[in-house]
């Protein structure tokens, strides 16, 4: 015989279930919530702190130990000066390791070789990157630490961001663009060149500054490579001495027991840096939304 | 006799035109054949960079290991590498990364999982277009912003809460630390849900299954090894964490389980003396060297255990 199925009891079983669902649906919610939640906190506790710190004298004085008149214009040209290191190399480096992956590799160990190496390398620690600045750049080389040592260091950390995102913008690039340009008898250079990297560059650009943000927010390696914040003067070229945003807001923070306003200039520092990152990001968003093509 | 010339003329002018497109062409098939050599070249800096840090850190490290030995150096639990009689014991390192890890997982691993579930099988397309990016938004600030958090604020609070823990302390930076991993568990473990088919979960849910235990019972056994790997590679992501340790837990080498004291991790010991100018050639610099080589082991064998688990352990469908 089929036991006949006991409706009012089938009925308080499933609605434990779907009451049970409910609930782990807002446990759900809620934990995706508490990560926002906490960068909402961040960002409001920050620009409390140090927006009133914020002013013209701030952003282009010197370094003082007046907290009163201290300013950050050597940090922003540290910054500013290490950017024009590391998007040229990155760049460079970046984009021909893709292609070369992408379009002349063949298919075997070699490429698989690399690409595993390049994988790996985005997993090393970025202070371990500092030791490398440290031993072969400023060391081994001799330039001391100067800009040209902080901003190859920091090139060398951010490659393999660049890489694994200039490979995806020349995959997506769709196989007829360039079969055309063959069928015109165009040779493998002259497709890459006028046709492949044209189509790509959008995509490519945004991970360039995707990468680049990632570079100018770093401190772990240039503590190593020893950048000061002391009074120095501004940076002018490759060779000079420089210090950069990240390494000011780690002086002053970890200074701020010693003068209580260095905290404050520590957060106006952290809005001016993540005013940076957020204005390069959306440069990056803006790029890729208006002048990506759809295939 | 006045066309014939022209003629030649114009003969010459063809095949020196012919002549002159050879020798373009030779040049241009020069460059052809340079071309991948060029770019092989460049792309092989990233080999040079392995290379370079496994010279460096190797090089110096047995150095290190020639005057101190390396069984001292491992199973040491002491480290005073500025005393008058330097020792150099690893352990409280190794004992303040593991723990900061620890507290960070217990905050990222929960949190990053359930977030992932939210935002692949609950979440509508339109919410989680705006959640996704938000959430990515955490993984794009700087760690030193992440330190400066931890030490000013976090802290601070903690200290109302529960008085005993210290002005530096591991438990803030180990907390913020998972804060700070949360997006990145929360995307692979999102990743690895939402290319489980959408067969199984149509199938599960015609059975009669809510959504909660089609999660449970079919998505997350599913996606299983791609959201371990997640959680490794979390971890390596934790140990390899600097300025946020540096700055909020303190330079004291305590060999301890207290989580309400400072302790140090390897990362924030490679800072301290690098920073302190530790003079080239001396016992403690090349210590610097072999804490970052095992540190460097730690965090590749951790990749590679993901690599491995996801590869080895996927379900294909």
């Amino acid at each position: 015989m089929i036991k006949q199925v006991d409706a009012t009891q089938l009925k308080s079983k499933m609605n434990s279930r779907v009451r049970k669902n409910a609930i782990w649906k807002s446990i759900f919610l809620l934990s995706t919530l508490f990560g926002l939640l906490v960068l909402a906190v961040l960002i409001i506790r920050v620009v409390m702190q140090g927006a009133s710190w914020i002013d013209i004298d701030f952003l282009t004085g010197r370094l003082s130990t007046n907290a009163d008149r201290a300013g950050i214009m050597g940090a922003l040209l540290g910054t500013v000066w290490v950017m024009l290191v590391v998007i040229p190399v990155t760049l460079i480096i970046g984009v021909a390791t893709a292609i070369y992956l992408e379009l002349y590799a063949k298919r075997g160990k070699i490429q698989s070789f690399i690409e595993t190496n390049i994988s790996n390398l985005a997993g090393v620690p970025s202070i371990v990157y500092g030791l490398l600045g440290l031993t072969i750049f400023v060391r081994l080389m001799d330039f001391g630490n100067v800009v040209l040592a902080g901003g190859l260091t920091l090139s060398l950390l951010v490659l393999p961001i660049l890489i694994v995102s200039a490979q995806e913008a020349l995959r997506a690039v769709p196989a007829q663009l360039s079969e055309a340009s063959y069928g015109m008898g165009a040779t493998k250079w002259q497709t890459i060149r006028r046709i492949i990297l044209p189509a790509a560059l959008p995509s490519i650009l945004t991970g360039s500054i995707l990468s680049l943000s990632r570079a100018i927010g770093e401190t772990a390696p240039l503590t190593v490579l020893g950048i000061p914040a002391l009074l120095i003067p501004f940076p002018g070229g490759l060779f000079d001495t420089f210090t950069a945003l990240p390494m000011q807001i780690y002086y002053w923070t970890l200074d701020a027991s010693l003068v209580a306003e260095y905290a404050n200039l520590a957060a106006a520092t952290i809005i001016v840096l993540l005013v940076l990152l957020f204005v390069l990001n959306s440069v990056a968003i803006f790029i890729r939304n208006k002048f990506q093509h759809r295939y | 006799m006045s066309k014939n010339s022209e003629a030649k003329k114009e003969a010459v002018n063809v095949s020196e035109m012919i002549a002159q497109n050879k020798k373009k062409k030779n040049i241009s098939n020069l460059f052809e054949k340079l071309i991948p050599t060029i770019l092989f070249l460049l792309a092989s800096i990233t080999i040079l960079t392995t290379l370079g840090i496994l010279y460096t850190l190797l090089s110096q490290a047995i150095e290190f290991f020639k005057r101190v030995p390396i069984w001292e150096f491992f199973t040491g639990t002491v480290l005073k590498p500025l005393s008058q009689n330097p020792e150099f014991g690893l352990l409280p390192l190794i004992n303040g990364t593991i723990i900061s890890t620890i507290i960070a997982m217990f905050v990222a691993g929960p949190i990053g999982l359930m977030s992932a579930i939210y935002l692949s099988e609950y979440a509508s397309d339109r919410v989680r277009r705006i959640l996704k990016p938000l959430l990515e938004i955490l993984a794009g600030i700087p760690t030193i912003v992440y330190g400066f958090f931890a030490f000013t604020f976090v802290t601070p609070i903690i200290r109302a809460i529960w008085p005993e823990v210290e002005a530096t302390n591991i438990l803030s930076p180990g907390l913020v630390m998972g804060v700070m991993i949360i997006p990145m568990i929360a995307s692979l473990s999102e990743d690895a849900m939402t290319s489980v088919p959408n067969a199984m979960r149509e199938g599960s849910l015609a059975m009669g299954a809510t959504k909660l235990e089609t999660t449970l019972k079919v998505v997350i056994p599913a996606a299983f090894s791609g959201i371990i790997a997640s959680f490794v590679l979390g971890i390596s992501r934790a140990i390899g964490e600097t300025m946020i340790v540096t700055i909020a837990s303190g330079s004291s080498k305590n060999f301890t389980f207290d989580i309400t004291q400072s302790m140090q991790t390897m990362t924030a010991y490679i800072v301290e003396v690098a920073g302190g100018e530790a003079p080239a050639g001396s016992t403690i610099y090349y210590s610097l060297y072999a804490v970052a080589l095992t540190l460097f082991v730690f965090t590749l064998t951790m990749n590679l255990l993901a690599r491995y688990i996801s590869r080895k352990f996927r379900e294909e469908y």
